[in-house]
């Protein structure tokens, strides 16, 4: 199920857990928390990163160019039916779900709202976590929403790693809080201390020779 | 809390069995469908008709004849909007129907039209730019109810406000009220934007081409299905669009990853409409 295409090591949390692939869920307040989160991540990092964050419907995204520059990953809108690459960010499409199938594939789709949301944090991380099980890491961020508990919950399930936003330090609690009972004991954090642990998935230099293409 | 290491899980073998059963009992193949977006409705129609697993839901399926064509509406109806992605519907108007005009008869093809707000959509534009009067729009799905909405062309008027404010954003150049009638809440389109439509069993999965066409129109269709299957579905509209014909797809929707790209050329890149090349 390796998603590496590069030379990259195997993504791990400290305790060994390998992870293959990173969820990540926002919402108001959500462009912030990511750009705390996001741009601390190590190009070294052989895992994908998917992300949706709750955007207007009607409005063509403007955060792969908000993103691209202050990352060192790649950053790119998900599009339908594309292999999924490792060391790339995801960000899903306005108003389509974005969900992982076998392969693994990005897939996207245009069916009901959930939540009041399309693209849906619940949608993706339920999808992912059937492809990748317990070496998926799934984070819900901020946000005024009930997506993402449902979500964090398949992953759970699957044995997979979970952290919540703390509450508190969110700038809209509401979400992280939902989420917050479905995750993993000692998980529920601040952002910058979340940060740290995604961060530590990849070793702290890219290792030489990355490719770019295939 | 880590458990089930199998290969398959026991939801994806019910998922598979159920299908199976479908395409046996009732020849409707699903089984080339987009994994996770059909898991995700089959899931919805599981709690819908109050069954723990697939597995009873299959029961269901096979057993309850009143069961399927439910189903049948849950996997498969998509509700969509008048000129849904008015750029779209601009482009065609710019882009296309100035080519289009020099046929003398024009054969269009809406690829899994769902209710026909997208057939109605495409006749309106082809009134309003006189060249209605010959052409024939064949809209195509493989729900016998959502086949039924779209011939009855009846929507709520609550919806209209939406509709209107699209199809100004897809260069209307009438009122969207001179091609419908409205009475009781409810608003019927014109049999005159009727009369040049023909609703029809299709399936992409199944069926082969019918007839020689200028432009498919297929939004929102192929992202539920699998590679194989999308490349079918492009294959069929390779077949039946003309010399230099042109093919619209969904906004997300692409031929990157089809082996038929190399027979589209990009005309609009960014609201995906493509024309097949010359030979």
């Amino acid at each position: 199920m390796g998603t590496a295409t590069d030379t990259a090591a195997q993504a791990a949390m400290p305790d060994g857990r390998p992870v293959d692939a990173v969820v990540i869920g926002a919402s108001a307040g959500g462009v912030e928390a990511l750009l705390e989160l996001l741009p601390v991540l190590r190009p070294g990092l052989s895992a994908p990163v998917l992300v949706v964050l709750h955007l207007p419907r009607n409005r063509p995204s403007l955060l792969t160019g908000l993103f691209a520059p202050r990352c060192a990953l790649r950053v790119r809108e998900a599009a339908d039916n594309e292999p999924v690459r490792g060391g790339t960010i995801y960000f899903a499409p306005p108003d389509y779900h974005l969900l992982v199938d076998r392969g693994p594939r990005l897939a996207l789709s245009d069916d009901d709202l959930v939540h009041f949301s399309r693209p849906s944090i619940d949608v993706l991380f339920e999808s992912a976590a059937d492809v990748y099980r317990q070496r998926l890491l799934g984070v819900v961020l901020t946000g005024a929403s009930a997506d993402g508990a449902a979500g964090l919950r398949a992953v759970r399930r699957r044995g997979g790693i979970t952290f919540v936003q703390r509450p508190d330090t969110a700038y809209s609690p509401v979400m992280p809080a939902s989420a917050a009972s479905h995750c993993e004991p000692g998980h529920v954090l601040p952002l910058a201390t979340i940060a740290q642990q995604l961060s530590a998935l990849a070793p702290p230099t890219p290792p030489p020779g990355r490719r770019e293409g295939s | 809390m880590p458990h089930s290491t199998a290969a398959v899980d026991r939801d994806d073998i019910e998922l598979q069995l159920l299908l199976q059963a479908i395409y046996l009992q009732f020849h409707y193949d699903f089984r080339s469908y987009a994994g996770a977006s059909l898991k995700r409705r089959v899931m919805t129609a599981k709690e819908r008709f109050g069954c723990a697993t697939v597995s009873q839901l299959q029961d269901k399926v096979l057993h309850d004849p009143t069961v399927f064509p439910a189903l049948l509406d849950l996997l498969t109806i998509q509700v969509s909007d008048m000129f849904r992605d008015p750029p779209y519907f601009l482009a065609l108007r710019g882009l296309v129907l100035p080519v289009l005009r020099t046929y003398p008869s024009l054969k269009l093809w809406v690829a899994g039209c769902s209710s026909g707000e997208e057939a109605y959509s495409l006749a309106i534009l082809l009134r309003e730019e006189g060249l209605l009067d010959r052409a024939m729009i064949y809209a195509t799905d493989i729900n016998p109810n959502a086949l039924r909405l779209a011939q009855e062309g009846v929507f709520d008027i609550a919806k209209l406000d939406g509709f209107a404010a699209n199809h100004r954003g897809a260069g209307g150049t009438t009122p969207l009220s001179d091609h419908f009638t409205a009475a009781y809440g409810r608003a019927v389109f014109d049999q005159s934007l009727k009369d040049h439509i023909i609703f029809a069993d299709h399936s992409l999965a199944t069926d082969s081409v019918f007839a020689e066409v200028q432009l498919v129109s297929c939004r929102n269709v192929l992202i539920y299905f699998d590679r194989a299957l999308q490349d079918r579905a492009l294959g069929l509209f390779r077949e039946a669009l003309c010399r230099k014909g042109f093919l619209g797809l969904g906004s997300k929707e692409s031929l990157r990853f089809s082996s038929h790209s190399d027979a589209f050329a990009d005309l609009d890149a960014q609201r995906r409409i493509f024309q097949k090349a010359a030979d």
